[in-house]
């Protein structure tokens, strides 16, 4: 462990520590502009250079590692004077248009600058400038601005595995660009904007709508997909400006897919802003008196066998618990929270979790993955795949979708058949997995959400077990979630109690005839055309499918609108923060239920959020735990039985709309004009139902 | 003045057969076998005692570099590279050598090689030179069909195997890293050091990189012995060395000459002298481009060796010798050079890509005296915030002619200055 000082303070680092990094640890602040702790060392900025003692010149500290008995100075009228010599360069090609770029206030080389940068200019001559570039619709670019510090190519080729930048021509007319007619069409591509130090690339859907300033911060965490990631929501006034990732090393590290990003724009259209009933075929405003009174009135006489309730991808916690009270209180069992109608256990925690935990991926060294399309279905998660990958490698093969998934992988094939075969012993990956250190599997809702996924569900418990996936220090065997509300979901038991429904029963049932009022907690992707002629109360932000065949719709909050409990695909339970107000006359969605109680004549016996949150601790005691995590246990679950022939896919086609709000996101409508891709609705789902 | 006799390069002219028989002729592949067979660890305290410094600019001596290379070759294979990217102006030693004595490289080649433990060595060829690299590849073909390289080199049973690249003209891929990235097919861009190629190079394998004129001269010094080399030229700047010598000189030249020949010699012995007489001189830029320029009154006694040159604020860089007679108009001369560095550099690192374009602006004006008296001092403070705070040595390269040119013509700057001043006000 080489010992080094550092403007008088000595420190032990490992092997490999950069001077700069061990002064980061010291908290001593160098600045830097090329330099990422999570990309590859540029060393190009030349922002960082300290004096070491005995080298005759100032030395890069990012890219210097560490010796024993260095003596580095990072104070000194030296060190002073090269990074502002530095620092003058950079700014001579560089336009100073901070009143008008949307980096201002939060600009790296704008903060450097008032430490290093001079009042004035000494230069005379004419500036560069740089065509700008066309990165789609999310990066707007402003090329003049580009220090050419190259984070931007460097996450691109190394991160995203999409490595389509890179820098054309030199010296002055060095300039990035992406390689002719290629488009930055990674899911990842937002994180530019942040890794951009200067205003070169910025988040082009908020282009010129506010100074940074301006917005409030919430940090809040992501229910765009199954991870949780943490986010920051920017709002002003009553708006989301835009979103942002917050580190989370557990998670998303620092980095957050497009639709997670961009899609907030949907937060703003097709919103439910206001109560509907539906009279005479006809949907039409009413009072949240008049509404529930309708419920009322239809629920009157029902015996508690003729109501049922799903609950859709981003329902959180709290309504879940506070609508299983109210139909349970009505006498019904009716209850699923599998919209997508996921063969998932929920007697098993174990059978439905990350187990690994998706930090936890990346000591795998053997991976199979099942039905799953991880790049699509999560990315950030696909990046601690591609980062396992290039750092220590990975034996991967997929079962399943035939995708680019930026890191080396077998296409075993799309046959459900391939995991009996792997179960039995009679393929050969199989010796791969068995002969790994950590060997994982990954199961996507593509191979569950079918009528053999029960089936398919005890194969790949099988093949854990027979790879020696679960131990007492490892558990290989992921579920991976594309809805943030799953766990959550099964952890608080919304689903079919002694007798009840699931989702494919309940939508039997409904147009049957049986169940004679549904209850649809933002779930719009099941089938609505099969409905018949059941009652449906739809409580949800947005007027997508389920709000067109409401017969009554309550309109709730989004998850930015509401402090709210969601548990992650590892069973990590999390919270968002109310970044701004539901809009009109929506209200938090289990206030709503809970009001309807006691119209329907059932009161439940909760006011506050701290109440709800109580019962959700009875309902489940994890729900008191919240960000931590807990090793559930291995039992058995699944069934044997036979595979149906139908090829394996993910559950997603594309990446850009999954949910209410970004099919509701003219951005997200904007990625797949410009990307392809389709939106995901329901119709492609139909032939499981039907 | 060197004597025949001991005179390494001796179809530097082109005037005998540069082909395989000629060469062995005039000596090259001789007892090379036996010279492997010495092994490793002669060849290396041979040419550490030989004093040879490394031909290529830097002067860095060329046995110790030998020495950096791990001893043995552990999962990663060495290699040996070649620059034979001659770019720096002035400079045309190693065109010469690979043109006429082809086979003095093949055979350094394979020694050097030997001495590192690389079974593979690429030469690094400068794309403009066409016809020397088909010299050199019939050289390496001769070579290979003769046994002398190949599977069992010269029957030392060494595997070794030599390929040309050619480069596409940038100057910044003479630079050893830069040529390192170009030759694995990348931009050609300088590496940060560290780590340096010794241990993580070509392909991150242990590499040396060498100049032609460096691997040219080891077969002939281990023949002869490194006591031979080290008692020619002076104490720490021994041997021989190929000078470049244009520019206002009656008879421009390469010329093997022993290290240490006084500057005035070397031209008026080799090149015919100044154009007009020594009286007619300027300047001297004595070690190719990038090296500061020289006032007569240096040029009169000045040495031509590293540590010579050092002392007077110079360098002998490349031993490009660039001579000036009083007809030059000195500022556009530097202001052409500060041109070249703009437009060769990289664009990596934020000094050179922005500080080379700068200097070359304000040179451009100082040529027409359209500055004002203090650009002087800025232009001066300017390339000290570009020296030494670079990714490579280009950054130094671009600063150090002008920081020469203020140094010794600074009066000549003020004047045209003053003069431009004048007439803006006559007018």
């Amino acid at each position: 462990m080489p010992k080094l000082t550092i403007d008088g303070r000595e420190i032990d680092v490992e092997p490999g520590t950069t001077i700069l990094q061990a002064a980061d640890r010291l908290g001593i602040e160098i600045p830097r502009f090329c330099y990422h702790e999570r990309l590859a060392i540029a060393g190009n900025c030349r922002m960082c250079l300290v004096e070491v003692e005995k080298v005759p010149k100032p030395v890069a500290s990012c890219a210097m590692p560490a010796a024993e008995g260095m003596v580095v100075r990072t104070d000194t009228a030296v060190v002073r004077k090269a990074r502002q010599g530095v620092m003058e360069f950079l700014l001579v090609n560089h336009p100073l248009d901070c009143p008008i770029c949307d980096q201002g206030g939060e600009c790296d080389l704008q903060d450097q600058a008032m430490a290093y940068g001079s009042d004035r200019s000494r230069y005379e001559e004419p500036k560069r400038a740089q065509p700008d570039k066309d990165y789609g619709p999310l990066i707007a670019t402003h090329m003049t601005r580009c220090i050419q510090c190259t984070r931007c190519i460097r996450f691109a080729a190394e991160i995203a595995g999409t490595p389509v930048l890179g820098g054309l021509g030199r010296g002055e007319h060095l300039e990035v660009t992406r390689y002719v007619g290629q488009t930055v069409s990674s899911e990842l591509s937002g994180n530019l904007i942040d890794l951009c130090p200067v205003g070169a690339l910025t988040n082009k859907p908020a282009a010129y709508r506010y100074r940074s300033w301006e917005l409030r911060r919430t940090e809040t965490i992501d229910a765009m997909d199954g991870l949780g990631a943490a986010i920051r929501v920017d709002s002003r006034g009553n708006e989301v400006i835009r979103v942002l990732p917050r580190i989370n090393e557990d998670i998303n590290e620092e980095w957050l897919g497009d639709r997670s990003r961009f899609a907030c724009d949907g937060l703003k259209r097709q919103r439910l802003d206001r109560p509907y009933i539906r009279k005479n075929g006809k949907l039409t405003p009413a009072t949240w008196p008049e509404a529930f009174a309708t419920i009322a009135a239809r629920l009157k006489d029902l015996a508690g066998d003729e109501i049922a309730a799903i609950a859709g991808d981003q329902a959180d916690a709290e309504t879940m618990a506070a609508t299983k009270d109210l139909l349970t209180a009505l006498g019904s069992t009716h209850l699923d929270c599998r919209q997508d109608g996921a063969a998932l256990d929920p007697t098993v925690r174990a059978s439905y979790l990350f187990n690994s935990t998706i930090a936890g991926i990346e000591q795998a060294d053997a991976l199979l993955l099942i039905g799953t399309n991880p790049r699509i279905e999560a990315p950030v998660l696909n990046a601690r795949l591609r980062k396992r990958w290039l750092e220590h490698g990975l034996s991967a093969a997929a079962i399943g979708p035939k995708a680019d998934l930026t890191f080396a992988h077998d296409w075993l094939g799309d046959s459900p058949a391939l995991l009996a075969e792997l179960a039995d012993g009679r393929h050969p990956f199989l010796a791969t997995l068995k002969a790994a250190k950590n060997p994982a599997l990954i199961i996507g809702q593509g191979a569950l959400a079918r009528d053999d996924g029960t089936v398919l569900l005890g194969l790949a418990r099988r093949i854990a077990e027979a790879t020696g996936m679960v131990r007492e220090d490892w558990n290989g065997f992921n579920v991976l979630h594309t809805a943030a509300a799953r766990v959550g979901g099964l952890d608080l038991g919304f689903v079919p109690g002694p007798g009840g429904r699931d989702t494919n029963a309940i939508v039997a049932g409904a147009a049957s005839g049986a169940v004679k009022v549904l209850f649809l907690l933002g779930a719009d992707e099941i089938e609505m055309g099969a409905l018949g002629d059941a009652f449906v109360v739809y409580l949800g932000s947005h007027g997508d499918a389920g709000a067109h065949r409401a017969d009554v719709i309550l309109p709730g909050a989004a998850y930015t609108e509401k402090d709210a409990t969601f548990v992650n695909t590892e069973g990590r339970v999390q919270r968002t923060r109310r970044a701004v107000f539901p809009p009109g006359e929506a209200k938090e969605d289990w206030r709503i239920i809970r009001a309807l109680s006691e119209v329907v004549g059932h009161t439940l016996p909760f006011d506050s959020l701290d109440q709800v949150r109580a019962r959700l601790v009875t309902l489940n005691p994890l729900f008191g735990h919240p960000g931590s995590l807990e090793r559930a246990l291995w039992q058995p679950f699944g069934r044997a039985g036979a595979t149906s022939d139908r090829p394996l896919a993910s559950i997603l086609d594309s990446y850009y709309m999954t949910d209410p709000i970004s099919r509701a996101s003219s951005t997200m409508a904007a990625c797949i004009a410009a990307f392809g891709g389709g939106c995901n609705h329901h119709s492609h789902r139909a032939g499981h139902h039907a | 003045m060197l004597r025949d006799r001991d005179r390494i390069f001796t179809n530097l002219y082109g005037f005998h057969d540069w082909r395989l028989k000629g060469a062995q002729a005039r000596g090259d592949w001789a007892g090379t076998r036996d010279l492997l067979a010495k092994g490793r660890d002669w060849i290396i305290e041979e040419m550490k005692t030989s004093g040879l410094r490394g031909r290529g600019g830097a002067g860095f001596p060329t046995g110790v570099k030998w020495s950096f290379m791990p001893k043995v070759e552990g999962d990663r294979p060495h290699y040996l590279v070649i620059n034979a990217d001659e770019g720096e102006p002035g400079t045309c030693k190693d065109r010469d050598i690979i043109r006429h004595e082809p086979h003095k490289l093949v055979e350094g080649a394979l020694i050097a090689g030997f001495a590192i433990g690389a079974r593979v060595g690429y030469i690094y060829i400068r794309g403009e030179f066409v016809r020397e690299a088909q010299n050199l590849q019939a050289a390496i073909d001769e070579a290979r069909v003769a046994g002398l390289i190949g599977s069992n080199a010269c029957g030392s049973g060494w595997p070794f195997e030599l390929y040309v690249h050619r480069g596409a003209g940038a100057y910044i891929c003479g630079e050893e890293s830069a040529l390192i990235e170009s030759l694995e097919g990348k931009k050609g861009q300088p590496r940060l050091k560290p780590p340096f190629p010794a241990g993580v190079g070509l392909y991150g394998c242990p590499t040396t990189v060498n100049n032609v004129e460096s691997i040219a001269v080891a077969p002939t010094i281990l023949r002869r012995s490194g006591a031979w080399f080290a008692a020619l030229g002076r104490p720490k700047n021994s041997g021989t060395k190929v000078f470049c010598i244009s520019g206002h000189v009656n008879n421009p030249c390469n010329v093997e000459e022993e290290m240490g020949i006084p500057l005035r010699e070397l031209i008026e012995t080799h090149a015919g002298g100044v154009r007009g007489g020594w009286d007619n001189l300027l300047a001297v830029i004595p070690g190719g481009s990038s090296v500061p320029v020289l006032t007569k009154d240096i040029c009169d006694t000045v040495l031509m060796d590293f540590d010579s040159l050092r002392d007077v604020r110079s360098g002998l860089g490349t031993a490009a010798v660039i001579v000036m007679d009083k007809s030059t108009d000195i500022v556009r001369a530097i202001a052409r050079l500060s041109k070249f560095y703009a437009h060769e550099s990289c664009g990596q690192c934020t000094p050179c890509r922005e500080g080379t374009g700068w200097l070359a602006r304000i040179m451009a004006r100082m040529v027409t005296g359209d500055a004002e008296p203090h650009e002087i001092e800025r232009l001066d403070q300017l390339t000290r915030q570009i020296e030494g705070h670079t990714i490579c040595a280009l950054g130094d390269a671009a600063a150090w002619p002008i920081q020469g040119l203020i140094r010794a013509f600074r009066p000549e700057l003020e004047r045209r200055i003053a003069d431009r001043q004048a007439q803006g006000r006559a007018a």
